[in-house]
């Protein structure tokens, strides 16, 4: 790990958003298309076990990217499925990713507040 | 832009005009684009490997741990540059590189919420802030939802 985790950051990050930016720059489809599209393939690809492998190879370069939300989710409710049955589902599915949503929340409603929209 | 070769040939203007289009419309230069999003979305990922670093030392945590407030910190970074009018001008440049990471959903939450500042702290705030990265949430949950009821029913 230690500095070689920056390079693999590095390259995987940027590899992430280049796809994101070639399925912008190739297709009609919005920045919030592109978005939600990454959320669910990271799902998927967490239910499959692979995001999490990228996780620890790639560090930030994995987790800093929205798809690294959907696998979030997903682990959440699976590891908590593990422990209590179907229903963990529904109480494990935001475990992971509170911080994430709550941050969003309360920084953008203050920062909402205190500034005023541009040009 | 192919032209009907049996048509009338243009009048010196018209093929000026022609030439004067074909110049001024933009194509989108794929090459710049994607290699800026690369650099963009790679810096994003060593500063967020970076803060994920000092609150594994500072704070003690695991490396899973130490992601959370890593993530939050880029997220709070993110919507002060919105809120502070940088954010659209580096994206101008970076696109996705920005976009892609959660700087782009703190982005959406932010400039969502100040475009309808207007109409007031309740409705305009509060409730259009996740106008744009509401899709997110929810296709993420839905999808976490099945992936993780396929893992509950048949994989344990």
């Amino acid at each position: 790990m230690e500095w070689q985790m920056y390079i693999f950051a590095f390259l995987v990050g940027g590899a992430i958003s280049m796809l994101g930016q070639l399925i912008l720059d190739f297709t009609n489809f919005t920045p919030g298309h592109v978005l939600t599209g990454f959320v669910v393939a990271g799902g998927i690809l967490g239910g499959l076990g692979v995001y999490p492998k990228l996780v620890e190879f790639a560090g930030a370069g994995a987790t800093m990217p929205i798809s690294s939300f959907g696998n979030a989710l997903v682990q959440g409710a699976i590891s908590e499925a593990e422990r209590t049955g179907v229903i963990g589902v529904l109480t494990g599915m935001f475990e992971l990713t509170s911080t994430g949503i709550t941050a969003a929340i309360v920084f953008g409603f203050l920062i909402a507040v205190i500034f005023n929209p541009k040009g | 832009m192919a032209r009907d070769p049996k048509r009338k040939p243009l009048t010196v203007d018209q093929k000026r005009y022609t030439e004067m289009v074909r110049d001024l419309v933009p194509r989108p230069p794929y090459l710049r684009n994607s290699l800026l999003a690369f650099l963009f979305g790679g810096l994003v990922a060593i500063i967020g490997q970076f803060f994920t670093d000092i609150y594994r030392i500072t704070m003690n945590m695991s490396v899973k741990e130490a992601g959370n407030p890593a993530v939050a910190t880029m997220i709070f970074i993110g919507a002060l540059l919105t809120g502070l009018g940088v954010f659209d001008k580096i994206a101008r440049y970076a696109g996705a590189g920005l976009v892609v990471p959660v700087t782009g959903f703190a982005n959406s939450v932010v400039s969502s919420a100040l475009e309808f500042k207007r109409e007031g702290l309740v409705f305009g705030i509060g409730s259009k802030m996740f106008i744009l990265a509401g899709s997110v949430i929810t296709f993420g949950v839905v999808t976490a939802f099945f992936v993780g009821l396929i893992y509950a029913l048949f994989v344990f």
